[in-house]
């Protein structure tokens, strides 16, 4: 997309004719990764010192905002994840939050006291992510070939059952009590700690931009194109020589494997793992962050999955402790954590009803979803990406 | 027609007597150190536990495979309208004043149809009302969408229910007295299981008369089999999947009184698990099949009953799900559905 933009007398032209800021979004254009990097620099550190101005630092200390940011990363890279099973293969799956509680667990049961196992946080970011990427797999392999809302209820039945086994195995997982005393990441030198939030928050940062770079290359892959195919219409991309089975199971892993990722930190960071953290309502969660920011576009994605965390955790609770004390007749009795799936319920009618591509769609699903119209194809709407 | 009731019949007396069998076979397996009359004792009455449970699923699942042989959509929300059934039916109890049982036998069969009635026809229109907020404007749109909407129609129902009446369980008045009780092979059962049992075979029989034998019936069936050709001959498409959402959610609102009376508790979140379980039997049975839909119904409370007596009780959820997807991997069709191929 933004690649055709850099072409040569492109960029020729444009450096005689435009200044140097759009000399600045024409290497960007062409050096994506590079431009990811940039712009994941800026937030990072734009965010801390935002929370410092009045209307955020009235709500939490920046320690407790930076803990905040931290768990709403988890959400963006779980968001991203499924992003890539449904914005981008169009596959809905129901029961994400298993591939999290796997990655989760991977990690609690290897680096804690409950078997006396201490592997390193480092290297079981990987393990984590590989084995929910197997368990993908395993589920993939034989539901795939189902129709799109059959496949639905089997993940979402998926979804329940891995629960029900953490939670029923108690000699292997300890059962409903879960883990505790899951061990913090150790680097020479620096304390994870839950009063220290900065190194997680850094780790953060990097894991996110890493998977950033990659889905963006993936997407604009021979892989990314079939996935889109294959959302579009399944039929005509089998016809045109795309493996759909091995391209959708791909799919699937994929996002496992960005969930295996993000349980992998939320144990750490929480340094307790229990079955009730992944009940169904995270996986619904993940999925409302998708389709309100956008099914398909990696950005709007992951502004979604952040906005919804931080209304979610954050808003919600201040709102309420803010009119609490101010004895306005209705609207300080209201808990607006109660309102959350309210709310949220809302949000998915109304987005699928009125804007069903999202807050920041990608022009790409955009257009499929309002062909009524007849838009025209070849207008520019690609330039309207956000970036930040 | 008199041949094909004739068959069912004689197909559902079968299943009867050899789940029955099963049952006691089961709980032999479960229980091995009892003794003979015992075994059949306790089997029997988990068998009456199984039927009453499994007339609750059926029902719910009825208005899955209505709604999916109609429009082809997994209505996410169904489970949360039986939820909301049970919830009417509480409300109209406890604001008649009946918190409990009730002796007078004719003040309980007035105050039940009453129930019936009421909560069915509430739900119908609720049912009705989504269809045609949530649904209809999606008809044309990528498959997703209306899915997604059920989800959000889903939450925004128990958040409602939660926020208005209770965010914790509730006791549901149970009108019918848990002593009248009848023996049989030396099993003492609840009247009401077997009331229950009855009440769901008459709605069921009810739907199969009117689907089959009547106008509006024909026009459902003519809908879900071409929609536009039925269209052309004079079919009201709109009106036609209206009814059905009616018909449907009609239905599991008398599920939801019946569980709640049943049960003794309600509460907000019940419809998930239920309405999921329910989906499993619509799809055990081949979705789209009315006949399917209630023997996948029995045979959920069946396996779930049966989880229970074998001490596997913790397995249950995993258990359904489980057989959910074998069914859905192994027989997509289901047992008594027919293999449709993909729709563009």
């Amino acid at each position: 997309m933004t690649r055709q933009r850099g072409t040569v007398e492109d960029s020729e032209t444009g450096a005689t004719a435009l200044g140097s800021t759009d000399r600045l979004f024409d290497f960007f254009g062409r050096h994506r990764s590079v431009a990811i990097m940039a712009a994941m620099l800026l937030v990072a550190i734009a965010l801390p010192l935002i929370v410092l101005a009045p209307p955020f630092s009235g709500f939490n200390t920046q320690g407790v905002w930076i803990d905040n940011f931290n768990g709403a990363g988890i959400y963006v890279l779980l968001a991203l994840g499924l992003n890539v099973v449904v914005g981008l293969a169009g596959l809905l799956d129901l029961g994400y939050a298993a591939f999290f509680a796997i990655g989760a667990y991977t990690y609690g049961l290897l680096a804690s006291s409950f078997y006396g196992i201490h592997v390193p946080f480092w290297p079981m970011l990987i393990v984590g992510a590989l084995v929910a990427a197997l368990f993908g797999i395993a589920l993939g392999a034989p539901t795939l070939r189902l129709r799109g809302d059959y496949l639905a209820i089997v993940t979402l039945g998926f979804g329940e059952i891995v629960p029900v086994v953490f939670t029923n195995s108690d000699a292997l997982t300890n059962g409903t009590n879960g883990i505790s005393g899951v061990d913090r990441p150790s680097l020479p030198g620096i304390i994870f700690g839950a009063s220290n939030p900065v190194p997680f928050y850094v780790t953060m940062v990097v894991m996110l931009t890493i998977v950033l770079i990659l889905l963006y290359r993936l997407q604009d892959s021979r892989l990314g194109r079939a996935w889109m195919a294959i959302r579009e219409d399944e039929l005509a991309a089998a016809s045109s020589g795309v493996n759909t089975i091995t391209t959708k199971l791909l799919a699937f892993a994929l996002g496992a494997t960005t969930s295996g990722l993000a349980g992998v930190f939320a144990a750490s960071r929480l340094v307790f793992v229990s079955p009730d953290q992944f009940g169904f309502t995270v996986s619904f969660t993940i999925l409302a962050m998708v389709v309100l920011g956008g099914m398909g576009n990696i950005w709007g994605v992951a502004i979604g999955a952040f906005v919804v965390f931080i209304v979610q955790s954050v808003v919600l609770k201040q709102l309420t402790n803010f009119l609490q004390p101010l004895n306005i007749p209705f609207l300080s009795s209201i808990d607006f954590l109660q309102y959350q799936f309210l709310l949220f319920g809302i949000a998915l009618v109304a987005m699928m009803l009125l804007r069903p591509e999202g807050l920041f769609p990608s022009s790409r699903r955009r257009r499929e979803l309002h062909t009524a119209q007849g838009d025209d194809l070849s207008s520019p709407q690609e330039s309207a990406e956000p970036l930040t | 027609m008199t041949f094909r009731i004739l068959r069912l019949a004689l197909i559902a007396a079968g299943a009867l007597v050899i789940s029955w069998l099963l049952m006691i076979g089961l709980t032999w397996l479960g229980t091995r150190s009892e003794s003979f009359s015992n075994v059949v004792a306790t089997g029997t009455a988990q068998y009456f536990s199984a039927l009453t449970i499994g007339a609750i699923y059926a029902l719910i699942a009825l208005g899955y495979t209505m709604v999916y042989g109609i429009i082809e959509l997994i209505n996410f929300a169904h489970g949360d309208v039986f939820m909301v059934g049970a919830f009417v039916a509480y409300l109209i109890f406890t604001s008649l004043g009946f918190g409990g049982a009730i002796k007078s036998i004719p003040l309980l069969i007035g105050i039940l149809l009453l129930g019936f009635l009421v909560t069915m026809v509430v739900l119908g229109v609720l049912g009705a009302a989504i269809e045609r907020f949530a649904y209809r404007p999606l008809r044309n749109a990528p498959r997703l969408a209306p899915l997604i909407t059920a989800i959000g129609v889903s939450f925004i129902l128990q958040n409602v229910v939660q926020v208005l009446i209770s965010n914790s369980p509730v006791p549901s008045p149970q009108l019918v007295s848990l002593e009248y009780r009848f023996t049989l092979l030396g099993a003492s059962v609840p009247l009401l299981n077997l009331l229950i049992f009855l009440v769901a075979v008459v709605l069921m029989i009810a739907l199969q008369v009117f689907v089959g034998g009547t106008r509006l019936g024909r026009a459902m069936r003519s809908t879900a089999q071409d929609r536009e050709a039925a269209q052309l001959m004079g079919v009201n498409i709109n009106a036609t999947i209206a009814i059905t959402f009616f018909i449907g959610s009609a239905l599991a609102g008398a599920a939801g009184l019946i569980y709640g009376l049943y049960k003794g508790n309600i509460v907000f979140n019940l419809g998930f698990d239920a309405g999921l379980k329910a989906f499993t039997a619509a799809v055990l049975g081949g979705i789209g099949n009315t006949v399917g839909a209630a023997l996948g119904g029995f045979a959920i409370g069946f396996i779930e009953v049966a989880a229970v007596t074998t001490g596997l009780s913790r397995w249950q959820e995993a258990l359904v799900f489980s057989v959910l997807i074998l069914v859905l991997v192994f027989r997509p069709a289901g047992i008594l559905g027919q293999q449709i191929g993909e729709r563009a």
